[in-house]
């Protein structure tokens, strides 16, 4: 299991726009390094990422190569009931890894 | 004995011209990643997108480019009518043109992204914005790297 961050604030007003912020820890190998031997290192990244909020998709990514190594994201939702969020990191090689986290709204 | 001077500068004439050759070879070999343009294009299935609504924030002199902290924001209410559809970003020069696709919709509140991406090297980015009403938007930035992002070594 990677390990993971996610910030976000434990309650809300209702319609409140909170800031979600996410890290997970993941090399990225982009697929383009040779390593010491020369031979070049298969990509290995993480594809896609997913905020469920009580069971309805409020944000996703793709991500590619280019983002850096412990992929960050941050992006932001509407605080509009109670519920759980869940975060899904889908990746190469089988990766997948879900983290959820509730919310209050109050 | 060395060789006549007329001959061994045709020597390495020939030797120059391989090289020249080998370079222009490998050269294409590079270059075959789609251009920034037809990557656009491809995300907005060929409309031209529209200046302006969108801001691209990233440093513009960046010493590491294995870590850069990169913010799209789209200007738009978020409301059901009226939203931000998608955002996407793509560079010039890196090996592959996309970096990251977002979808979003009413529910996040606001059009906006943050995270952090490679470079390879100096170069322009774009942002594209997919609006609800299938318009689509874009801004662009242009970035210095001293120190590339490893992707030689």
């Amino acid at each position: 299991m990677a390990r993971v961050l996610i910030n976000l604030p434990r309650t809300a007003r209702r319609g409140e726009v909170v800031e979600i912020r996410t890290l997970i820890q993941h090399v990225m190998e982009t697929g383009y390094r040779p390593g010491a031997d020369g031979v070049v290192a298969p990509r290995d990244i993480i594809t896609g990422f997913t905020c469920v909020y009580n069971n309805e998709e409020v944000f996703a990514a793709e991500l590619a190569p280019a983002i850096a190594a412990n992929p960050f994201l941050s992006f932001s939702l509407v605080a509009a009931e109670s519920g759980i969020l869940a975060f899904t990191w889908t990746g190469d090689n089988g990766f997948e890894q879900t983290e959820t986290r509730s919310l209050t709204v109050t | 004995m060395s060789l006549p001077s007329c001959l061994r500068s045709g020597i390495e004439r020939r030797a120059l011209g391989a090289g020249l050759l080998a370079v222009a070879l490998l050269r294409p070999a590079r270059a075959e990643r789609p251009g920034l343009r037809e990557a656009v294009l491809g995300f907005t299935g060929g409309a031209e997108p529209a200046e302006g609504g969108v801001t691209l924030d990233i440093p513009p002199l960046v010493e590491n480019g294995n870590t850069v902290p990169v913010t799209i924001a789209v200007e738009s209410p978020m409301t059901e009518e009226a939203h931000v559809r998608r955002i996407a970003l793509f560079n010039e020069r890196n090996p592959q043109p996309h970096v990251v696709t977002a979808r979003l919709g009413p529910r996040a509140g606001r059009a906006r992204l943050s995270t952090r991406m490679r470079l390879a090297t100096s170069q322009r980015l774009v942002a594209v914005a997919e609006m609800s009403d299938g318009s689509f938007r874009s801004a662009n930035a242009d970035v210095i790297v001293t120190l590339a992002a490893c992707v030689e070594s």
